[in-house]
C-alpha cells in the first residue's frame, strides 16, 4: 500500500487534487481516505458519497490537528491496510504553516494556491521544503509571467520540489501527478515510519484549553518577555 | 539548455460538447501566423486556447491533442513555464502580485535567467506603446488598470517571455490600442492566436476558426477577399475611437464628428 499526505493551507484546492486522483486511479488502486480536521469536515462524507471509497475523519478539537495526525497515523495505516487498499490519502488540516506532517515511506504534497500572493511560498516555508511535490493550483487564474515568478518563489524555498501547475477542477496538468503515484514506493515496514521533519507538534497548555495570562500558571516550553531563550517547567 | 525552436504547433481534433468528433483533420500554426478565433459566447473559444496553453493530450475535456514539430512535446517543455514557448494572456485583468511594476518584472527577468538589465526598462516601454494610461516602474502592480495591465502582460510576453507563440483571449475589451499590439506581434514574428468579437481584429486575421458547440466548426481563410470590409471597418474604428476618446474626455459631442 502506498502513503499520500498532502498539507497545504486551507482552500487551497487540496480536496479537488485528491478528487482528481481517485478519478484518474481509482481502477488501478482501491483507495481509502483519511481527514483530519480542527472542528468540522465534510470532505470524507462527499468523497465516499461520491466515488464509493472507504473514508474517514478525526477532529482533533483543542488539539493541534498535525498533533492528532501523527497520533492516529499508524492506526489509519492498520485500518486502510485491512480493508485492502492501495493507497491510502491522507489530508491534514492546513492549518499550521509551520508544520510538516510528511512522513518516511510516504508520498509528501503541498497543495498551493497560485492566487495565494507571491510571498505566500516563503511563508509556509517548511511545509514546502520537506514535500516531494508541490502542486500549484488555479493556474488558470494568473499570467504566464506571474506563474514564472511563483515558481521561482517556490524554489527559493525548496529548490528540488518536484512543481506541478493545474487547474485542479479540470485536472490539467495532473498526468505528472499521477505518474508520481504509479512509480511511488508502497509502505514497506509500517512500524518503522517516521516523521521527515521536526514540526512544532507540542501540545500545549494553551492548546489544551488553559486560557489564562502569563507563563506563571502554565507549565511545558515557557518564555519570559526579557529572557532570549524557552524555560522549561514540568508538571 | 537550450529551448527546441519551435516551427509547427498542430492541433488535432477532440470531441464537441454532444460527444462528436470534431470534423478538421488538424490544424498547424506557424511562427508569424495571425489567426483568430470567433463564434458564440460558449461555443468553447476560450477552451481552444486553453488546450494549447497546457499542451493537451487527450486529457481536457475537449479531448483534444496538441503536437509541438509534430510530437508530442518534451516533459520540460509542458512542465517548466519558462522553457514553455507560449504566453496567454487571459481575460482576467487582474495582477495578483503584490510587488511594484519594476520588482515583478525583475522577478520575472530572474526566473528567464535574463542577463539584460535594462529589459524591464524596455518592457514598461513597449507597455506604454499598448495603452494611453501611463506605466512606471514605481506602480504597484495590483494598483494597475485593466488596460495597464493587459499592455504590461503582453509587453512581457513579447520581451521576456520572448514566446514564439501567444494567446491573447479579448484583447480587445481591456482597453488598449489593440491595432500597436497585433502591428508589434507581427514585427516580432509571434504566432498569434486571438479569440475576439471585434470585427476589425477577425478581418486583419490571415485565418479565421470558428467555433460551435465546443467544437472547430469551420477554419477560413478569406485570402484578401475580405479587403474592402477590412478598409471599411477600419476607417469606422478611427472614427469610433475618435469618439470614444471625446467621450471620457468630458465632452459634449454637439458637432459632428467627421468620418474620415
Amino acid at each position: 500500500m502506498k502513503l499520500l499526505i498532502f498539507a497545504g493551507p486551507p482552500s487551497a484546492g487540496k480536496t479537488a487534487v485528491i478528487r482528481q486522483i481517485i478519478r484518474q486511479l481509482q481502477n488501478e488502486f482501491p483507495i481509502a481516505f483519511l481527514k483530519i480536521d480542527v472542528v468540522r469536515a465534510f470532505e470524507d462524507e462527499e468523497l465516499s458519497k461520491e466515488f464509493g471509497i472507504p473514508a474517514r475523519k478525526v477532529y482533533s478539537g483543542d488539539v493541534c490537528p498535525d498533533h492528532t495526525g501523527i497520533l492516529v497515523l499508524r492506526d489509519a495505516i492498520s485500518w486502510a491496510d485491512d480493508l485492502g487498499a492501495g493507497i491510502l490519502i491522507v489530508e491534514s488540516a492546513g492549518l499550521c504553516l509551520r508544520c510538516t506532517p510528511y512522513t518516511t515511506q510516504s508520498l509528501g504534497v503541498v497543495v498551493l494556491s497560485a492566487v495565494g500572493g507571491t510571498n505566500s511560498p516563503l511563508k509556509m516555508a517548511p511545509m514546502i521544503a520537506l514535500a516531494d511535490i508541490a502542486v500549484v493550483t488555479k493556474v488558470d487564474l494568473i499570467s504566464q509571467a506571474e506563474k514564472e515568478v511563483f515558481r521561482e518563489r517556490v524554489r527559493e524555498v525548496a529548490p528540488a520540489v518536484d512543481i506541478i501547475e493545474t487547474n485542479a477542477i479540470q485536472g490539467s496538468g495532473l498526468r505528472f501527478l499521477m505518474k508520481a503515484i504509479r512509480a511511488a514506493p508502497d509502505i514497506t515496514a509500517p512500524d518503522e515510519i517516521v516523521l521527515r521533519g521536526m514540526p512544532p507538534l507540542a501540545v500545549c497548555t494553551i492548546c489544551a484549553g488553559k486560557k489564562e495570562i502569563g507563563w506563571q500558571h502554565h507549565f511545558g516550553i515557557l518564555k519570559t518577555l526579557d529572557s532570549a531563550d524557552d524555560l522549561y517547567r514540568g508538571e | 539548455m537550450e529551448p527546441v525552436a519551435v516551427t509547427t504547433i498542430t492541433i488535432l481534433p477532440g470531441k464537441a460538447k454532444d460527444g462528436s468528433r470534431e470534423s478538421f483533420e488538424e490544424i498547424t500554426i506557424h511562427p508569424g501566423d495571425m489567426i483568430s478565433i470567433v463564434g458564440p459566447t460558449g461555443s468553447g473559444k476560450t477552451a481552444f486556447i486553453n488546450d494549447i496553453e497546457v499542451f493537451a493530450c487527450g486529457d481536457t475535456v475537449t479531448k483534444r491533442t496538441i503536437l509541438v514539430n509534430s510530437e508530442v512535446p518534451p516533459d520540460d517543455m509542458v512542465r517548466d513555464p519558462a522553457r514553455k514557448p507560449i504566453a496567454l494572456i487571459t481575460q482576467n485583468t487582474k495582477c495578483l502580485a503584490d510587488l511594484t511594476v519594476q520588482e515583478f518584472l525583475e522577478m520575472h527577468v530572474k526566473a528567464r535567467r535574463i542577463a539584460d538589465e535594462s529589459r524591464t526598462e524596455s518592457t514598461i516601454r513597449l507597455a506604454n506603446e499598448f495603452t494611453g494610461e501611463k506605466i512606471t516602474g514605481t506602480m504597484r502592480m495590483t494598483a494597475l488598470s485593466g488596460g495597464q495591465t493587459r499592455s504590461l502582460l503582453i509587453a512581457d510576453a513579447i520581451s521576456i517571455s520572448s514566446a514564439p507563440i501567444v494567446l491573447l483571449d479579448e484583447v480587445e475589451s481591456g482597453g488598449i490600442f489593440k491595432e500597436n499590439v497585433i502591428a508589434s506581434l507581427k514585427s516580432h514574428k509571434k504566432a498569434v492566436l486571438f479569440v475576439t468579437h471585434d470585427p476589425l481584429l477577425a478581418l486583419l486575421s490571415d485565418r479565421r476558426i470558428v467555433m460551435r458547440n465546443g467544437a472547430v466548426g469551420a477554419v477560413l481563410q478569406p485570402e484578401g477577399r475580405e479587403k474592402k470590409n477590412l478598409s471599411l471597418i477600419s476607417d469606422m474604428d478611427v472614427f469610433l475611437s475618435r469618439m470614444r476618446e471625446k467621450i471620457r474626455a468630458g465632452e459634449i459631442l454637439d458637432d459632428e464628428v467627421p468620418v474620415r
